[in-house]
Parts: structure tokens; sequence; C-alpha cells
């Protein structure tokens, strides 16, 4: 019982990381895609100013994952990390450079400096993300078990590679519908075309990847291949499709508010059927939920840190993302970091 | 060094010192921000307070700047920390495989305690140009909180490492029967957390204060400077000596609880009474020990305030349940080191105290301000000399007495683990290069519009919000950082 709570937490985790960081993975993925300076400078600048206050905050989600994979499922976390070791080391390096590229970018002023750490934050949205989604998909074929070791075959197989290009395509149109609200949130009327347009793109290319998924998946990874076409996690799948389908109207008709919640809902619900039709396994088929799971009194404990931190942290969060949807977050200027005049008279001795 | 290398080789599965000096470069960078991820919140927040409490301009500039600084520093401390999650499952699966149930839950406090720092830490970042002078305030006053809370997650699993308990095994050696009350607060917790606590916001005062002992040094003697000076110095000069005595009970607690890891870095290598103290030195494989300033009777003092006290040995247990010479001898060494630089520092915090208690007025010496300029750096290293005490005071242990580091480490091969810790090297040098560059072009920035607002009112920043955005044309942004 105490497992299975702890399980749903694991993928309420997960489910926020891919919305949340995924939508900071997207807005990365249209900075590479934007063009030369001078073409890519309007939407870089709506990219910068609408992923700052919230990308470390979205980040810790991925940090929290890990955490309760260890804590609550320490055999899991043990498998994933040594079979999976290659992919996971390098979106580790991808998690560098993408941090840093694009906390360094912001304070430097020189031009040269600004493309190299933009390059490396915007390449490193899309390799990040690709090797995350490659990893979960060598999961989800089987061919990982507790004890197999390191190999290129279990992330590079045909599931992986679909999984982490749906990934970044997943990403991709997250990012570009936040991108289209954020473009009329600051009045960049041009740009709520851009990226509308780039919403609808990325739509469709999500469309035709998930049908290949389809087929690839049918004798690759059949388990989870029909925990998805079948019972509840179809019928996910499928509310999935029609919010997918909703988001794209409502961008027509430029409800962006409305479109982020779908949008959001139909990445989420796709992540929640995923993880439904992999029950009871964590990893199918070799490792259930209650072979995983860790000393039952330390899920209880975690479930009640979860608790506490919930209440803790629930407020605070909807605070920040209310206060940034209503614009009050702002970065410093220079011109706030210069207002000096006052109190810099030389002391007399 | 050749001979620590050949030993570990010849310890352990190849691909553990690869995988340990991954671990050992990426902590060992991380750890230099964390004074500042957990310190500087409270450190800005303090001067904050001063500026609206008094209506202070000069203050609340500082705040604002030192916000600037946090939001940079707190990007790079969030990527360098997710590499470390990383790495326990990358490098030591063996450990979170089989301890994670036991004693992960500190982590879990941890992630939560660190995802409220990051929400207030946006919303204070952010919040300093729409939202009202004090709610502002008062939105990041638990901020400092969150830092400890997230300091006790970590603190917890490290000491747990040292002093594990809070479960028995099973006849196949599974840990079972967890406790994890017992788990969190260990016996080295106690110490380990407060010693930490105060060390890092200590550490974060020193570093800030010397920057500007630098600019008083160069002449800029203003209100600016010396509020700069005097806010995080003062912190700083006030826990200096509350460490002093945190660190010398925690080395007590160490001879109670780890007692071969006192022995390692104390360099004891038989158990006897009226053991002398060592100051630095070096012990052979054989147990001599050459070098260093021979102290008669102190370490027993030191260890039980009497020449009576008996103090293990290193020689008490096998040489393979021990850390061999060479380890010894780094931890007695980072330990002397510490403590040497805990010293110092305490003499210039009673410096500092005495010239406020006689004069209300900062030491006039310019040495008392090199000093302070080089007090941070001293910091930082007494920072990284405390974490490679107790993590190399441990060896071979990464779970004192229950799994040794070769057991916990990964079966990825030495070759690849080579590779990527000449990656990580390339990676982390550039990035902290670019961030130390990118703070020196900031405090640059802000000094030449300083002194140029004093003569003429600054040009406005065409380039300040636009990435990428095109080269200013006009003649007064025409030079890069306004370099000259």
């Amino acid at each position: 019982m105490t497992e299975d709570a702890v399980a749903w937490v694991l993928l309420a985790a997960v489910t926020a990381y891919a919305c949340a960081g995924g939508t900071d993975y997207g807005a990365g993925f249209w900075d590479l895609l934007a063009g030369g300076t001078r073409r890519g400078k309007r939407p870089r600048w709506l990219i910068d100013h609408a992923m700052e206050p919230v990308w470390e905050t979205n980040n810790v989600w991925l940090i929290f994952v890990l955490v309760i994979m260890w804590t609550g499922f320490p055999v899991l976390f043990q498998t994933v990390f040594t079979a999976m070791w290659l992919p996971l080391a390098l979106a580790a390096v991808g998690l560098v450079l993408r941090g840093a590229g694009f906390a360094l970018r912001k304070p430097t002023q020189r031009l040269a400096g600004r493309r190299v750490y933009g390059a490396v934050f915007a390449v490193s949205s899309l390799l990040t993300p690709f090797f995350l989604g490659a990893a979960v998909g060598g999961l989800a074929t089987g061919r990982v078990a507790p004890g197999t070791e390191a190999s290129a075959d279990a992330w590079s197989n045909g599931t992986s590679v679909i999984a982490g290009l749906l990934t970044v395509a997943a990403t991709a149109f997250l990012g570009a519908v936040f991108l289209t609200a954020d473009a009329r949130r600051f009045d960049a009327a041009d740009l709520v075309g851009y990226f509308r347009l780039r919403a609808w793109c990325s739509l469709a290319v999500l469309a035709v990847l998930a049908c290949v998924g389809l087929v690839v998946t049918r004798d690759d990874a059949r388990y989870v291949h029909d925990g998805l076409t079948s019972g509840i996690g179809l019928a996910l799948v499928l509310v999935a499709v029609v919010s997918a389908l909703a988001t794209a109207v409502l961008l027509y008709r430029t409800a962006t508010g409305w479109a982020r919640i779908t949008a959001v809902a139909g990445v989420a619900l796709v992540v929640v059927a995923w993880g439904l039709a992999q029950r009871p396994y964590l990893i199918p088929t070799s490792l259930t939920v209650s072979e995983a799971a860790g000393a039952t009194t330390t899920l209880r404990w975690l479930l009640l840190v979860t608790a506490i931190a919930v209440v803790l942290v629930g407020p605070p969060l909807v605070l920040l993302y209310r206060l940034d949807t209503a614009g009050a977050l702002q970065p410093l200027t220079e011109a706030d970091l210069r207002r000096t005049a006052a109190g810099r008279e030389p002391e007399s001795p | 060094m050749n001979s620590a290398i050949d030993h570990f080789l010849a310890d352990g599965p190849a691909q553990l010192l690869p995988a340990r000096e991954l671990m050992a470069f990426t902590l060992g960078s991380h750890i230099l921000l964390v004074p500042f991820g957990v310190a500087l919140p409270a450190i800005t927040l303090l001067m904050h307070y001063r500026g609206l409490r008094k209506g202070d301009a000069v203050a609340l500039l500082l705040a604002r700047r030192w916000s600037a600084v946090m939001a940079v520093q707190f990007a790079i401390g969030i990527v360098t920390g997710t590499v470390l999650s990383f790495e326990l499952g990358l490098l030591w699966p063996g450990m979170m495989g089989r301890w994670g149930d036991v004693f992960g839950l500190g982590f879990g406090v941890e992630a939560w305690a660190f995802f409220l720092e990051a929400i207030l830490i946006a919303i204070y970042l952010y919040g300093w140009r729409r939202l009202k002078p004090w709610t502002h305030f008062w939105l990041a006053l638990p901020l400092p909180l969150a830092a400890l809370m997230g300091a006790f997650g970590i603190v917890a699993a490290n000491s747990w490492m040292n002093t594990p308990r809070g479960f028995s095994l099973d006849a196949s050696g599974k840990p079972v029967d967890v406790d994890v009350r017992r788990a969190i607060f260990t016996p080295m917790f106690g110490p380990e957390y407060w010693h930490f606590v105060v060390g890092v916001v200590l550490t974060a005062g020193y570093v800030i204060a010397g920057v500007y002992a630098v600019g008083w040094l160069r002449g800029r003697r203003d209100r600016y400077h010396r509020l700069g000076f005097t806010v995080p110095f003062s912190v700083a000069a006030i826990l200096t000596p509350v460490q002093f005595v945190l660190g010398d009970s925690i080395a007590r607690s160490v001879f109670h609880k780890q007692p071969v890891k006192f022995a390692a870095t104390e360099i004891v290598w038989k158990t006897d009474t009226h053991v002398p103290e060592y100051m630095f030195g070096r012990l052979h494989a054989d147990g001599t020990i050459s070098g260093g300033i021979r102290i008669p009777q102190l370490d027993s003092i030191l260890a039980g305030f009497s020449p009576a006290t008996k103090v293990t040995g290193l020689s008490s247990v096998p040489a393979s349940d021990r850390p061999t010479a060479t380890q010894a001898t780094i931890a007695h060494w980072a330990f002397d080191i510490m403590v040497t630089i805990g010293s110092l520092l305490v003499l210039l915090a009673l410096w500092y105290g005495w010239c406020w208690l006689r004069r209300r007025d900062l030491p006039g010496s310019p040495w008392f301000f090199r000093c302070a300029a080089l007090a941070g750096g001293a910091c930082l290293l007494t920072v990284e000399c405390g974490w490679i005490t107790t993590e190399v005071g441990r060896q071979p242990w990464i779970v004192y007495q229950n799994m040794r580091v070769a057991e916990a480490v990964t079966d990825t091969r030495a070759p690849i683990l080579w590779t990527m810790l000449g990656l990580v090297v390339v990676l982390y040098v550039l990035v902290f290069g670019a961030f130390l560059t990118v703070l020196l072009r900031m405090s640059r920035r802000w000094r030449l519009a300083d002194e140029g607002a004093a003569t003429a009112a600054a040009p406005g920043d065409v380039e300040g919000d636009t990435p990428y955005g095109p080269r200013p044309l006009s003649t007064t942004g025409g030079k890069d950082g306004g370099g000259t």
C-alpha cells in the first residue's frame, strides 16, 4: 500500500518535471532555432524574460525525482543508473552546460560571449531531454533488469530513440505554447504568431512521432504498448490527444491562458498513462513496485515528509507562478544597480 | 602521491580511482559555492533590512548588487548540485541500492527545502522592481530557514555515513528494521551540523567582506565600502570564536565516535596514553612520523583534558580497515590547516572586536584590511579541508564499518570514467572561469558606473537586457563592458 503511494508520488514528480522542466527545455529548443543574431533577437529576448524567474524552480523537480527514487526504490535507482550510465551521464553534463549557459548569458555584455553561452544553453536544451527520454524509453522495452550492466543497446534501440525524439518534440510543443502566452503577456504582438506557428508545427511532428512510436513499440516494448492501447491507459491517451487538439484550436483563437492548461494536461496525461501502462512494474517486466520498495518505515516517513512539504512548498510555488504570470517579477536592470548618487561621498578622514 | 595511487590500484577495482577523483572534483567544486547558497541570502537580507529600516540608499544598493551576484551564483550552484545527485547513482550505485532507504530521507528533506529555497530566491531576485519594499523583504525572510533546512538534510546523510545506525542486518547482510529517527539523528549529526552551518556563514561573511577590504585598500574609502565591509565582517567575526569552540567540540566527538578517524587526523599510530600532538608531519606505513612539530602530551590533553587520556591508534584495527599512511597524512594536513587558519581568524576577529569596543571604528591599519582580504580565500580553503578531513579520514569505508568504497563503486569501466573526469574537469574549469569572469566584469562595471556617477550622469545601458542585441551604435557603449 505504502509503496504504491510512493510510486504515485514518484510518477507525480516525473510528470511535474516533464511539464515544468519540459517547458524550459522547449524554450531552449526555440532559442536554438531562432536564427542569427539579428533575426533571433526578438524571440530570444522573450525566451530570456519568460524563463528567467522560474527555470531554477522547474529544475528542482528533477532532484526530487532522483531523491524519491533512491529513498523509496533503491533497487530501481541502482538498476537505472547502472544500465543507463552513458545517457544519464550525458544528461548530467547537459544540465550543467544548460544552466551555466543560461545563467551566464544574462550578465554578459560582450556579444561574442553571449553567443557562446546562448549556443551552449540552446544545444544542451536539445540534448538533455533527448537523453532523459531515451533512458526512459529503454526502460520501457524491458532490456533492463536488476543486475543488467551498462550497454549501448539498452538506450540506443528504436523505442529509446523514438522516446527521446518524442520528449524533445513534447518540450518544443510546451515551450512554444507557453511562449505564445508570454508573448501576449509582454505585449509582443509579432511573437504571438511566431510561436503559435511553432506550437502547431511541433504538434504535427509530435503526432507523426507518436504514430511511428506506436508501430515501433508494438514489438519492441510490448508490455507498455499494450498498456497504452487498452483500458485506462488508452482512455488517458485519448484525452491527451483531445487536449492537444484543443490546444491547437485555443491557440488559433489566441485564448493563450487556456491553451497553456490544455497543453500541460496533454503532456501530463501521456506521462501518467505511461506510468499506468507499466503497472505493476517500475521496470517492465522485471521489477515491480513492491519488489523495488525500500523499508516500509522509510516509505511512511517519505510520505509524511512529502505531505509536509506540499503544505510548505505549495503556497509559495503558487505565489511564484502567479507573480510571474502577473508580470510582477522582473529582473534588476543595469540602471537599478547604478543608482549610486546617494551615499557615495568620500568620508571625511 | 604515487604510492597513494599504487595503493588505490592495488586495493580496489580499476574504476575506483577515477570514480573517487570524479566525485572529489565535482563535490570539491560545488562545496565552494555552498557557503553562498546557504548564507548569502541571509547576509543580503540583513543589509536589506538595514536599508529599509533606516532608509539607507547605500545599504539598499548593496543588497541589490548582492542579489544580482546571487542570481548567477545560485544558478551555478543548482547545476553543480544536480550533478552530485546524478553521481550518487552513476558512481556509487552500490551504496544507494543497499542503503538508500536507510539514510535517503535526509535527502528528501533537503530536496524539498531546496525547492522552497529556489522558489523564494526567485521571488526575491525578481521582486525588487514591482513588489512593495516591505512585502518583498518579508517574502524573502524564510529563505535562511529554508537554507538551514537544506543543510540539515545533507549533513544528516553525511553524518549517517560517518556513524551509521538505525538499522540491523539480516543473515544476508541486508539492512532491515529501519528506524528513520535514529538514522537521521546519528551521534555525529549535531556536531557536524553546527560546525557546518557556522562555518559556511562565516565563510560567506569573510569572502564578501574581503571584496570591500580590497576596495578599501585601493583607496575607495567611502560609506559604500565601509558598509559593505562592516556588515558581513561583523557577522563573520562574531561567529569565528563560536566556530572555534564548535570545531574543538566536533574533534572530541570524532575522538569518541570514530576513534580510527581521530587517529588518522592526529596521526596516532599506537593506542597509548600521554600521546603527543604533531603539527603537520608525515606518517609512514611503518608507523613512524617524520617532520612536523611535536608537542608532548598535548593530544591526550586535547582529547580528554588529561595527559592520562588513552587515544586509540591506527594500528588498533587491521590495515584493511583503516586509512593508509598517505590517506592519514592527507587528513592530518587538512585538519591542521583548518585548525591553523581557524586560530588565525580568531585573532583577526579579536583585533576587529578590540578596535570596535575601544573606538567604535574599523581598525586603521592597512594590515588589518590585508588580512581581511585574505580571510575569505582562507575560509574557502578551510571548507575544503574540513570536507577532506571527514571524507579521507573515513577511508576505506563509504558507510563506516558497514560498506567499503570499493563495494559501492559502479561497474563502469575505468577508461570511460577517466574520459568523463577529463570532460568534467574541462567543463568545470570553463564554467567556473566564466562565472568568475562574469562576476569581475559586473563588479568593474558597477565601479566604473559609480565613478562616472560622481562626475556626470551615467549613460543609459543600451545593451542591458536584450540577448544577442546588435552592438549599440552610440559612442558611449561602443567599448565592450566599458573597458578601457
